[in-house]
């Protein structure tokens, strides 16, 4: 491994000295080889304090904001599109500098050169980006749309291309829903953090070696793909420079003061966003790298508190107007116009040492000087070990804003480290060093009445699946019987689920790379197949239904069964009742089971996710009615949530059912929606915290 | 008081602390609902039942939850044990009158189930609460309960009218870390018309817990037109303020989330046409608390059992 060679003090266009950028950061194994983890650690102060710090916004942050929200976001909520370049298909480089207006002069960069403004991103499929243009109320350009269906082959071409006819026909009857055959998949963080800390030169001279260490081996598929991938990689890099220069910056050099850190950070996940319009961009784990930057130009009066806050929130306010060109369908699957900035934060280093900076608690405070928004998506790693400070401010936000998420930092960091970060919603990853093959999700539910069905779609009556029987006769449902078709069925619906995921990421790392995403990860990584699956609570409650009640078929008149006569009681999953929590935790662990047994391709590895947050009514609307009485046509409920209403023993119950899904089954993650009020949190606003942080802190696992 | 409200409701023949024997109809079966989900139901027969009843082996019990914020402090398992000698107008649980519909749950079930929780009870500062109906309608179940949960060092919580006060023994008041006290009235007429029943036995109740020293917080249902006269509201701080170890008075608004029960149940309810306080009126009972020193608490949005 040679050393990154650390960049000269050179003179710049402003003609100021730049300060030697790692001036005073402590030595290390980060300056020999790509290290940020190793960086941070040796770096960072840990803040055990209170938010009593932290400063408001600054005029030029509130008339920011403000233009943006009269000038754009106003006009955007009116039309759904503000605007869509349809000459120009984007890339790292593909746009010249733009600003919101004369204050944009914090943290610069926009998408386009206006904001709010979308840009196509064709190589994913032409037809989605036509059908978005149009929507837009716009006419897309002749000749963009000649390159991308004659001349260039896109993703979603080559996807269809292989698809075989189980693929389609579960892809049809809506088994399969919401693949990323015709959008980006998402799901990859680049280590942004890396261009701030050694600059793009010292990461094209690391990739460069990394490519040519290979360069005497002999050819195979696997060799040409590892070399074509780092050239187009070394391409990206070499864009962002371009991107950077556009804006006045050089960013061949590393960051030398916080502005510039947060800045040639921000540029790195601007290029990502530009060239790439994943279903999720998450921005990866900043704020103790970023904290590091801040401590020593605090230290040096380069900034006051007041500064620092200022770049967080213009920070913030850049990727709050993220947009990509989307159509209404995927608006529908989405639930909206996400895009997923995920901003990772809290949690614990291996040493036991909490990874809370100021710049956590900056991060947090943009929530109160811009308002509440849903991006980014800001997550907290919480664990009982965090400090008490940073806890009750983060339930104090939490009942102010409802903007926060969270996540188990323990389970978290025994599987993946303490520098990992979450793509999306729930899915963990090391950051630059591991990346997700985004698989949407199964519809489990309505595997359960093809189970029953033989195969037949309760909803079209058609024969989706063969070479399966139905449950014969009008007795009442056996379980083992039910079982065991439901076990037979899974076979040919995790088949065909992981074929469907094998061909689309095969197709997208052909025709829609990565590059820019890609440059910033080591050049041997972890890849994840991220399997998810949709109606646990239906599956689980509709198993102890036929277990613990009497549930007979109803059949039409060619026998389909379409509904169900359920007479008795039955436990329902979210009471933190065993006898229908154990079912849902055994359905989890089958489905993984049948997942481990299936090759992935480029030796990813299996994961599954429960996490529906958001396509639930798409998948409703196509599956029927269930023995647990869950009405034909009505939204799933999200996650691992339980049915709407069928936990009656209080939040706090729901949350131990679904502490018995075991994360070694779902290792993408799990993920549960509660409502609180806040007053349903305590009579006071201290009391409110106290409960909030007592009811993330007790974790859910029952004590023996 | 509107003329059109009932003086009382009828109360049930026999269920005060002498005669509570006989008011003690075991559960017949296990009901419909999701009460109980999770706590294995009795399958003890009829005499057997009766007996480990009376043993505080077996309960009644209607349902149990894991609440936040409102049957005490912290998030609490809240069991509701079925059985209560007050019909109180405005009662939001009418289901939970009859003891005979509850289902026989074993205190040892109840208290393995509360085991699983002694982390979540630590972290948030909670712990039981026994509810109803009247808790106290079972009294050695809620004996085995509250001794069960103090060994294994989890805080303990009375929610109760005190009207069965005197079913409440000493031993038993050991285990007892907090007790939630419902003055339903401040003078004996409304507490009648209210509850069917007598105040005096809950203000007897208080002065012995104030002499055990233990902690009470009182609860008060503030209905217009029913408890929310100015003068008994003073005459509740009054009673109230008497209590040596008051800690907090929680003003509870009205609500109407009960109207279905009644109807379910076929019972006459007296407050279809009553609407819940609005802020000011909540906001002026709290302050008649206030002017005598107390703290007040309770929750706008609180819900009132």
């Amino acid at each position: 491994m040679s050393t990154i060679s650390q960049a000269p003090s050179t003179t710049t266009a402003h003609l100021e000295p730049v300060p030697d950028p790692w001036r005073g950061f402590p030595t290390g194994s980060w300056q020999e080889r790509v290290d940020v983890r190793d960086f941070i650690q040796r770096s960072y102060t840990p803040y055990l304090g209170d938010a009593e710090f932290l400063a408001g916004a600054t005029p030029k942050t509130r008339r920011l904001w403000q233009t943006l929200e009269r000038d754009y976001l106003s006009v955007e909520r009116e039309r759904r599109v503000y605007d869509v370049d349809t000459a120009t298909p984007s890339d790292v480089d593909a746009f010249g500098a733009g600003y919101i207006s004369d204050d944009d002069d914090v943290i610069v960069g926009l998408q386009t050169d206006t904001p709010l403004k979308r840009a196509m991103m064709p190589a994913g499929g032409w037809r989605m980006v036509e059908t978005a243009i149009r929507e837009a109320g716009k006419e897309p350009d002749p000749d963009i749309k000649r390159i991308f269906t004659r001349y260039r082959k896109t993703h979603n071409e080559a996807v269809f291309d292989i698809y075989t006819p189980r693929v389609r026909a579960a892809r049809s009857a809506h088994v399969i829903t919401g693949l990323p055959d015709s959008y980006g998949r998402g799901r990859i963080i680049g280590d942004y953090r890396r261009v701030a800390l050694y600059g793009v030169d010292a990461l094209i001279e690391d990739k460069k070696r990394a490519k040519d260490a290979v360069a005497d081996q002999p050819f195979s598929e696997h060799w040409a793909r590892y070399r074509e991938e780092h050239a187009e990689q070394i391409k990206a890099l070499t864009k962002l420079k371009v991107l950077g220069a556009q804006y006045g910056f050089d960013l061949a050099r590393p960051a030398a003061t916080a502005q510039e850190a947060v800045q040639w950070t921000y540029l790195a996940y601007l290029g990502a966003v530009r060239s790439q319009d994943g279903a999720a961009m998450s921005i990866g784990r900043l704020s103790g790298f970023l904290d590091v930057y801040m401590e020593r130009d605090l230290a040096e009066a380069r900034i006051t508190e007041t500064d620092a806050q200022e770049l967080i929130d213009a920070l913030v306010i850049k990727l709050r107007i993220v947009r990509f060109l989307r159509t209404e369908d995927y608006d529908q699957i989405f639930s909206g116009d996400p895009y997923w900035a995920t901003w990772t934060d809290g949690g614990l280093g291996d040493d036991g040492r909490t990874l809370v900076t100021k710049t956590s608690f900056r991060l947090l405070q943009t929530l109160r000087n811009l308002g509440p928004a849903p991006e980014p998506n800001i997550t907290i790693y919480w664990d009982e070990q965090l400090p008490d400070g940073y806890k009750r401010f983060c339930a104090a936000i939490s009942i102010e804003t409802s903007a926060i998420q969270y996540e188990s930092d323990a389970q978290i960091r025994e599987r993946w480290g303490d520098d990992s970060a979450i793509a999306c919603c729930v899915s963990p990853m090391r950051v630059g060093k591991q990346m997700q093959f985004f698989g949407a999700r199964v519809n489990l539910a309505k595997a359960l009445l093809y189970a029953i069905n033989g195969g037949r779609d309760e909803v079209t009556g058609a024969q989706v699946v063969t070479g399966h029987a139905p449950v014969p006769g009008d007795a009442p449902l056996d379980f083992d019987e039910v079982w065991a078709r439901f076990e037979d069925m899974l076979d040919w619906v995790i088949g065909t689920y992981v074929e469907a995921l094998n061909i689309i990421h095969y197709s997208h790392d052909r025709y829609a790379y990565e590059a820019m995403e890609m440059a910033l990860h080591d050049s041997e990584i972890v890849r994840t197949m991220g399997c998810g699956i949709a109606g646990l609570s239906i599956v689980a409650d509709s198993l102890a239904a036929i277990r613990y009640a009497t549930v007979t078929p109803v059949r039409t008149d060619d026998g389909l069964v379409t509904d169900y006569l359920t007479e008795g009681d039955f436990p329902r999953y979210g009471n933190d009742d065993d006898r229908a929590d154990d079912i849902a935790a055994t359905v989890v662990h089958t489905v993984m089971e049948k997942l481990r047994a299936i090759p992935m391709y480029r030796d990813a590895i299996p994961t599954q996710s429960v996490l529906t947050i958001t396509s639930n009514v798409v998948y409703g609307r196509s599956t029927g009615s269930f023995p647990c009485g869950h009405r034909a046509g009505t939204p799933f409920a999200p996650g691992a949530n339980p049915t709407n209403g069928a936990d009656t023993h209080g939040m706090v119950a729901s949350m131990f059912s679904v502490g018995k899904l075991d994360y070694v089954d779902a290792l993408d993650g799990i993920s549960l929606t509660n409502t609180i009020t806040p007053a349903g949190l305590g009579r006071t606003p201290a009391e409110r915290v106290t409960n909030l942080v007592g009811i993330l802190d007790a974790g859910f696992a029952p004590q023996d | 008081m509107p003329a059109t409200l009932p003086d009382r409701l009828a109360a049930p023949a026999a269920a005060d602390a002498t005669t509570l024997d006989q008011g003690f109809a075991a559960p017949s079966g296990r009901r419909s609902g999701a009460g109980t989900a999770a706590l294995a139901v009795s399958e003890a027969q009829r005499s057997e039942r009766l007996a480990r009843m009376r043993a505080g082996e077996l309960g009644s019990v209607h349902s149990w939850e894991l609440v936040t914020a409102v049957d005490g402090p912290g998030t609490r398992m809240t069991v509701f044990l079925a059985g209560c000698p007050l019909r109180c107008l405005y009662c939001h649980n009418p289901d939970t009158w009859q003891m005979r519909a509850g289902e026989p749950i074993e205190a040892q079930e109840i208290l393995a189930r509360l085991r699983r929780y002694r982390k979540v009870f630590a972290a948030t500062g909670g712990g039981l609460t026994l509810s109803g109906g009247e808790v106290l309608m079972q009294p050695a179940f809620a004996a085995r309960l509250l001794a069960g949960a103090k060994a294994m060092g989890v805080h303990t919580c009375l929610d109760t009218s005190g009207y069965l006060g005197a079913a409440c023994t000493d031993e038993m008041l050991d285990d007892v870390d907090l007790v939630l006290l419902d003055i339903k009235a401040g003078d004996e007429q409304t507490h009648r018309r209210v509850t069917g029943r007598p105040l005096a036995p809950t203000l007897a109740f208080g002065q012995r817990l104030a002499a055990a020293g233990i902690r009470v917080w009182v609860r008060f249902v503030l209905v217009p037109g029913v408890t929310d006269d100015p003068d008994n509201i003073r005459k509740v701080a009054e009673h109230a303020a008497a209590i040596g170890t008051l800690e907090r008075v929680e003003v509870l608004p009205f609500h109407q989330m009960g109207r279905d029960k009644w109807d379910a149940l076929g019972l006459d309810y007296a407050l279809t046409d009553v609407a819940p306080p609005t802020d000011e009126q909540w906001s002026a009972a709290c302050e008649q608390f206030r002017r005598l020193g107390l703290p007040v608490g309770g929750n706008p949005a609180g819900v009132s059992r």
